[in-house]
């Protein structure tokens, strides 16, 4: 056993509203800069869609993540001996066209155009060339267009369904959309790591947290392509890559990032996972039908008193211990079976883990007046019926399986159904207590599922033991010298070298 | 006088400025060491671009590295003509492709905006030499047969003569001009390496292939 603590993640999507209100912190905490200008660490994408870059979530195309050969893990991007052939041209690199070019206004033109009959516009200019931009894509260009020939119907997990799921997907009549954070995972086994040549990333060894050394990185992009979440940013400017950081000073410091923080609809939680790093190798290597189960297995009980030890072992305090103990992430993965890593297949193993978001509440209605629902189908379609049909969760949230998916949802939606039996009481309690036990339910783990989701607050939601990193750090090194090299802070200026 | 500033003053100058500013470049300005990738602006010319450009002037180097260090063999394997064509052509194919390639980069940023965005006027004066080097380097192989065997018996020993501090310029003295002019801005670039973004070569990654898969980075002592 090598017994890690992770800060991990867990973003319940049946609460995100779709603000955008966690990108735009992101964005003017750490990449409001030239060169960063079109990156989103955090962003919000429609779904079903292309997200950001492009299908990304095709590895067809882009040759992220990893893949199992002769039994043993590799690169899909650099294995089989395809690493040098690659330096001087990166065939799988998305380029600037897949994400969008930033672009701003003209605005002084306004103040400046001669007179004239006409009213003066501010016309957009790249960000890049300072010329005159016909804007093709921006940020969110996808935003709420479920349905849309141009997105929804080209997402690639359109490929893992029949025809009839596709129809029913895409008809006018019947359209479902929901929203899909992302944020890099801080994957337990990152290809960005594992690929980058001049090993300037690295995983943090007390808290899991990805960074990209800026001193080291030369700008070879093997990351960017590698990272199948493509959450690795080329900074055309520096000529450096970057990712998001987690907010590192904000979590060390025991505060939440901030676009957790900011979130308007809570739907963001942070605990820490405490995981087996000997599993990886072989938790990687299974097949994609067991790799919800052998994510789950790698993350250890943190009231084994024998995981307890191993992680003292490896410098784990007992102030994280008790915080892994008090993990909502832990809650929501492990012991309410809730939460499902993004693309399992990828085999990164991420850190953060989504609960899928339940269909529309239905009604019957009958001369006009809508009935009250008798039974748990009558509030949701039953989930063969769903709008967004199980195979399309399961290619995102299950490697193609629809169990994992399946057992989520129904829990969910028999936590709802009761909830609906004790506070309006329209619902038989009786129907509402069988539909807890078949969906593997006790209403007091219901009571503390409808607790964490509905009734959370900041201290529930956000369970971050303090790293005393800054103390830590100041007795090996200069804290400066460190920061520099640790993504952020820097003592020269960050400008691009000759 | 002029000719022992550019055969001996020149090039030792160049050569110590070479490794003594890229050593400190490297301490003290790690950040600005990078290979300063425009794909993600531009990709289609790139391709040819850095594709020929790379793979063209790597064999060339190889080529004058590997005469620099057994001149003797060489030698040895010119003396029947049937190897001598093959190398010649060879190198010669290789030259062309590294200034197809070089051409194709000029054209790149000269014409897409957005990888004019991110020139210097470094990256032109970088260019224009290395056009420059492979020009003279292809027109010398042309007109002065055969390259590959003076250069082994005549630049070869005024390099090893530079290397071990008995420089002999008498060597380079007789050369006709094309050749001088090869080897003057073939110096130019070694004094540019550390100014310019070639010192992307230098932290060429070959470590990669060492190392494993995965970095952890633990703060406190005493862990890994
Ligand atoms: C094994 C050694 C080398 C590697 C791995 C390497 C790699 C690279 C890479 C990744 C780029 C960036 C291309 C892009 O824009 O994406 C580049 C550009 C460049 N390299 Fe190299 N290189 C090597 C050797 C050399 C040598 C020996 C020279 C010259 C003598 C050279 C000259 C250049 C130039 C001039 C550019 C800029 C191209 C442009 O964008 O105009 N490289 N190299
Ligand atoms: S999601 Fe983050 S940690 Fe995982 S591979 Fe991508 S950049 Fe690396
Ligand atoms: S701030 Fe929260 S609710 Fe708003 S889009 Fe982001 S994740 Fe969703």
């Amino acid at each position: 056993m090598d017994i890690r603590s992770q800060v991990a993640m867990v973003f319940h999507l049946d609460k995100c509203i779709g603000c955008h209100t966690c990108s735009i912190a992101c964005k003017n905490v750490w990449t409001d800069r030239k060169g960063a200008d079109y990156m989103w660490w955090n962003n919000v994408e429609t779904k079903p869609g292309t997200g950001f870059p492009t299908k990304w979530e095709d590895q067809d195309e882009y040759k992220g993540g990893w893949i199992v050969r002769n039994g043993k893990l590799e690169l899909r991007l650099t294995g089989k001996g395809k690493f040098l052939q690659k330096i001087f041209y990166q065939p799988d690199l998305p380029t600037m066209d897949e994400y969008y070019e930033p672009w701003t206004y003209r605005y002084e033109d306004l103040f400046t155009a001669p007179e004239t009959d006409d009213q003066p516009t501010a016309i957009p200019v790249s960000k890049v060339t300072g010329e005159y931009i016909d804007i093709e894509a921006g940020p969110n260009w996808d935003d709420d267009l479920g349905g849309s020939a141009l997105y929804a119907r080209n997402d690639p997990n359109l490929e893992a369904m029949t025809d009839e799921q596709r129809l029913q997907l895409l008809s006018i009549e019947t359209l479902v959309m929901f929203y899909l954070p992302r944020i890099c995972n801080h994957c337990a086994n990152p290809a960005c790591v594992a690929a980058c040549p001049s090993g300037a990333i690295y995983k943090r060894g007390e808290d899991g947290i990805v960074l990209i050394n800026q001193k080291v990185c030369r700008g070879w992009r093997y990351c960017v392509s590698a990272c199948p979440y493509k959450k690795v940013f080329y900074n055309w400017s520096t000529g450096k890559s970057e990712k998001c950081l987690l907010c590192y000073p904000r979590v060390e410091t025991g505060q939440a990032p901030a676009c957790f923080h900011s979130c308007v609809g809570r739907i963001r939680y942070m605990g820490v996972l405490l995981y087996d790093a000997d599993k990886i190798q072989e938790a990687g290597v299974r097949p994609d039908e067991e790799l919800v189960t052998a994510h789950r297995e790698m993350l250890m009980d943190p009231f084994d008193p024998e995981v307890i030890a191993e992680a003292k072992k490896n410098g784990v305090t007992e102030q994280i211990i008790k915080a892994a103990q008090n993990s909502p992430v832990y809650k929501f993965v492990k012991d309410w079976g809730l939460a499902l890593a993004p693309h399992p297949e990828f085999r990164t193993f991420p850190s953060l883990f989504y609960v899928p978001a339940l269909g529309p509440v239905t009604y019957s209605v009958e001369n006009g007046v809508a009935l009250n629902p008798t039974s748990a189908d009558e509030i949701f379609a039953p989930l063969d019926q769903a709008r967004l049909p199980m195979s399309y969760l399961a290619s995102l949230f299950g490697a193609g399986q629809e169990a994992p998916v399946r057992y989520a949802m129904k829990k969910m939606m028999a936590i709802r159904t009761w909830k609906r039996a004790v506070t309006v009481g329209d619902v038989d309690m009786q129907v509402a207590l069988d539909g807890l036990r078949e969906s593997d339910c006790t209403p007091e783990q219901a009571e503390a599922i409808y607790r964490l989701t509905s009734l959370c607050n900041y201290e529930d939601r956000f369970v971050i033991p303090p790293s005393h990193r800054e103390q830590a750090v100041e007795v090996l090194t200069n804290p400066l010298e460190k920061k520099g090299a640790a993504g952020f802070g820097f003592r020269e200026q960050p400008v691009r070298g000759a | 006088m002029l000719d022992k500033f550019l055969w001996v003053g020149f090039p030792y100058t160049a050569l110590t400025l070479a490794v003594v500013v890229s050593i400190l470049r490297f301490v003290w300005k790690p950040f600005s060491y990078s290979s300063l990738s425009s794909q993600f602006l531009e990709n289609k010319q790139l391709f040819w671009g850095s594709g020929l450009w790379h793979w063209g002037i790597l064999w060339v180097l190889t080529g004058h590295i590997v005469a620099f260090l057994c001149p003797k063999q060489i030698l040895a394997w010119n003396s029947a003509p049937f190897r001598l064509y093959l190398l010649e052509t060879s190198g010669l194919i290789m030259a062309l492709l590294a200034l197809v390639g070089v051409v194709a980069l000029m054209v790149r940023r000269g014409t897409s905006s957005r990888v004019k965005a991110v020139t210097t006027p470094m990256d032109w004066v970088l260019l224009a030499l290395l056009l420059l080097q492979v020009t003279t380097g292809i027109d010398t192989a042309l007109r002065y047969r055969w390259g590959s065997s003076w250069y082994a018996s005549n630049a070869a020993p005024y390099l090893w003569s530079l290397l071990t501090l008995g420089p002999r310029p008498e060597l380079i003295q007789p050369l006709p001009w094309l050749p001088k002019i090869h080897i003057l801005s073939g110096f130019t670039l070694i004094l540019l390496i550390p100014f310019t973004r070639l010192v992307h070569f230098l932290v060429v990654p070959i470590f990669y292939y060492w190392r494993k898969p995965q970095v952890v980075i633990w703060n406190r002592k005493g862990l890994r």
